[in-house]
């Protein structure tokens, strides 16, 4: 029983044991069961159910740099998704056009868009939130502009052709075996997040966040911390996205508007601003959503519902309508998003006979 | 150097530049009132737009009457969204308002779309002469009304502002809440005021581009382009947005110009707004008239 569970008061002495990942022994285990299992999904679903995994894992990635922005530095950002196209694009480039192998191209990609992501945060990371807000919403339209004129980088109109991922020679391709790939570099991104968020500079990020002025006056730099945030988040954007251009094998810029950056404002949102594994949650849930929606609509087809709405023909609208209609449910009734809802029902089966 | 259609573009840009300061305007009543950034501002439009072609269209009523009724329906659909979405979002960050109000945008442009379709729809014609010539510019009659109702919008607005006992309160309201609360205003009701005054000068404004350019979903475009608009002009002044709005306009119309004749890039047109959006922010983040208490970090 030794380390297994969390002591009934807070006898953290010490700040290692503060700062600790897991605090528990179990909750370890727990951790390390899952990446394992996950290691075993490609034998245990078929194409369609890993395809969703492999999109929750890409999309995770760049939520989980949005996470950091929004909620833990208290900045917004509704350009995501042009950044996200933005590594896709770099890696795509970098792979084909300039013969980086796809392995070094993906962190390479990250590095660019992090660049890019610095020039349209550096204005805006002066100012507050709803200028930032405006700022971002430029960067989405003119980098999707850029994307649009392009030729030589993104191809313009025309798709623009990524390498596949190969490893010492071996090209990993099909569902089974990116799925590798894409869980590695989820483990390993999670894990640097987790551990930034444990270090001077994260918690400086949370500071920034829950009051800038004492935090300034504790002599952070909030210039620093603001841009810096900034261009994490469009690390991990670039990271993502690069692996979606190594997972699609064709990037075109067509269906990253504004919409999908709002798509992943709402994964983070959904999950819990200010929560890592919420972020992979939330990614899962507006994944998973549209699926969902898929087998109802399947399901009610035929029925007396299905003729009153015509779901088959409306899907897509009632998507949106569900998606936006989430999000306003989180932020009224649900704030901490999902990761907050699991925290409770794991207190509520601790304490199972005495909840409260 | 095609001098014709320079003056004809900016004219064009002076039309849809006013209709830009009128949306511009109705953004900036709700930031001052009630300090909710409203990314939902061209789903406004969109709605109205909609409600409008739908009375014409498919219940045949005459543009007359279809109007007064556009508004109405407007005015309570302000009052509706501002007390079921953002009432219970007042005191929290402003985070949240901004993304209720982008959530907001999604449904509405979605549900607009599933019971209209997606298909752009033409607005009956409402005059019967195509255009009217005005110092050798043939130029459209749409235009004209365009032009003439936004003027007029402008002006009722500043009458409400300074003279009406309602704008007074909204003025109060904006100046101080706590004050104006302890004088017998109710923020409540100015709340939902400014909403529904926003959301029936939004969907004028919608009817008359939908009048020029027929109605669909790209109507929230202007929305958007509200941003540059207001920023330009500074976020929480109401002159200040519809000069922005003119100047944003002009210069659309002006980089089209200039994309057409000497550069050849293509869509100059669409993104030179935003390039303006961020030097501003960069040199001068409180726009034109703004206040300059803007906390720069």
């Amino acid at each position: 029983m030794a380390n297994s569970m969390i002591p009934a008061g807070d006898f953290r002495t010490s700040y290692a044991a503060d700062t600790t990942i897991f605090p528990t022994v179990t909750s370890r285990n727990f951790a390390i069961a899952g990446v394992l299992l996950a290691c075993a999904a490609p034998f245990l679903f078929n194409e369609y159910w890993l395809s969703l995994l492999i999109q929750i894992g890409i999309y995770g990635i760049a939520a989980l740099g949005l996470n950091v922005l929004v909620g833990f530095t208290g900045q917004i950002s509704i350009g995501h998704a042009a950044f996200f196209l933005f590594g896709a694009f770099s890696s795509a480039y970098l792979s084909t056009k300039i013969g980086i192998p796809a392995f070094f191209a993906i962190p390479l990609a990250g590095l660019v868009t992090a660049v890019v992501g610095l020039v349209f945060g550096l204005p805006a990371a002066r100012l507050k939130g709803l200028y930032l807000a405006i700022a971002t919403l430029a960067a989405q339209y003119i980098l999707l502009d850029f994307f649009a004129r392009a030729e030589w980088f993104s191809g313009g109109s025309v798709p623009a052709m990524a390498e596949p991922f190969s490893i010492f020679g071996y090209a990993l391709q099909g569902d089974r075996q990116f799925f590798y790939v894409v869980l590695a570099y989820v483990v390993v991104c999670f894990l640097l997040v987790t551990n930034m968020m444990r270090s001077r500079d994260g918690r400086a990020l949370i500071a920034v966040r829950d009051h800038y002025l004492s935090a300034e006056i504790m002599g952070i730099n909030l210039t620093k911390y603001r841009t810096l945030s900034f261009g994490i988040a469009a690390f991990f954007a670039g990271i993502g996205g690069a692996l979606y251009a190594h997972y699609q094998l064709v990037v075109s810029y067509e269906g990253f508007g504004i919409e999908r950056s709002i798509l992943f404002l709402a994964m983070v949102i959904i999950g819990g601003l200010g929560s890592i594994m919420g972020t992979l949650m939330g990614t899962a849930f507006v994944v998973l959503l549209p699926e969902a929606m898929e087998w109802i609509t399947a399901m009610l087809a035929g029925g007396p519902i299905d003729h009153a709405l015509g779901l088959k023909t409306n899907i897509t609208f009632l998507r949106e309508i569900a998606i936006g209609t989430i999000i306003i449910v989180f932020l009224v009734f649900e704030p901490d998003g999902l990761a907050h809802r699991w925290h409770q029902i794991k207190t509520y089966w601790k304490f199972y006979p005495f909840s409260h | 150097m095609n001098t014709q259609l320079l003056i004809q573009l900016l004219v064009n840009g002076l039309v849809v530049g006013t209709l830009y300061g009128v949306v511009a305007m109705s953004f900036v009543l709700i930031y001052k009132a009630t300090q909710v950034v409203n990314f939902a501002q061209g789903e406004l439009l969109l709605v109205g737009a909609w409600v409008c072609w739908a009375l014409m269209v498919k219940y045949q009523v005459p543009f007359y009457a279809a109007m007064p009724i556009t508004m109405i329906f407007m005015f309570i659909f302000g009052i509706l969204i501002q007390m079921v979405f953002l009432r219970p979002m007042i005191g929290e960050p402003i985070i949240s308002v901004i993304m209720v109000t982008i959530a907001l945008s999604t449904v509405l442009q979605a549900a607009m779309k599933w019971i209209f379709g997606v298909n752009p729809q033409p607005f009956p014609p409402i005059f019967t002469s195509q255009s009217v010539s005005f110092l050798g510019l043939s130029i459209q009659t749409v235009y004209v009304m365009s032009l003439i109702v936004s003027l007029a919008m402008m002006a009722a607005m500043a009458w409400f502002f300074q003279k009406s006992k309602h704008g007074l309160a909204m003025r109060a309201t904006a100046f101080d809440q706590q004050v104006a609360q302890s004088l017998g205003i109710s923020v409540k009701n100015v709340f939902a005021m400014s909403w529904a005054i926003s959301a029936t000068v939004s969907a004028v404004a919608g009817v008359v581009v939908a009048v020029v350019n027929g109605v669909s979903s790209g109507l929230s475009i202007y929305g958007i382009k509200v941003f540059p608009a207001v920023i330009l002009g500074g976020l929480d002044s109401i002159a200040g947005a519809v000069l922005g709005g003119v100047i944003i306009g002009l210069l659309e119309n002006f980089a089209q110009f200039v994309d057409g004749q000497y550069l050849h890039w293509g869509n100059l047109y669409e993104v030179a707004p935003f390039y303006v959006l961020i030097i501003i922010l960069m040199i001068k983040p409180y726009g034109l008239f703004g206040t300059k208490d803007i906390e720069r970090v």
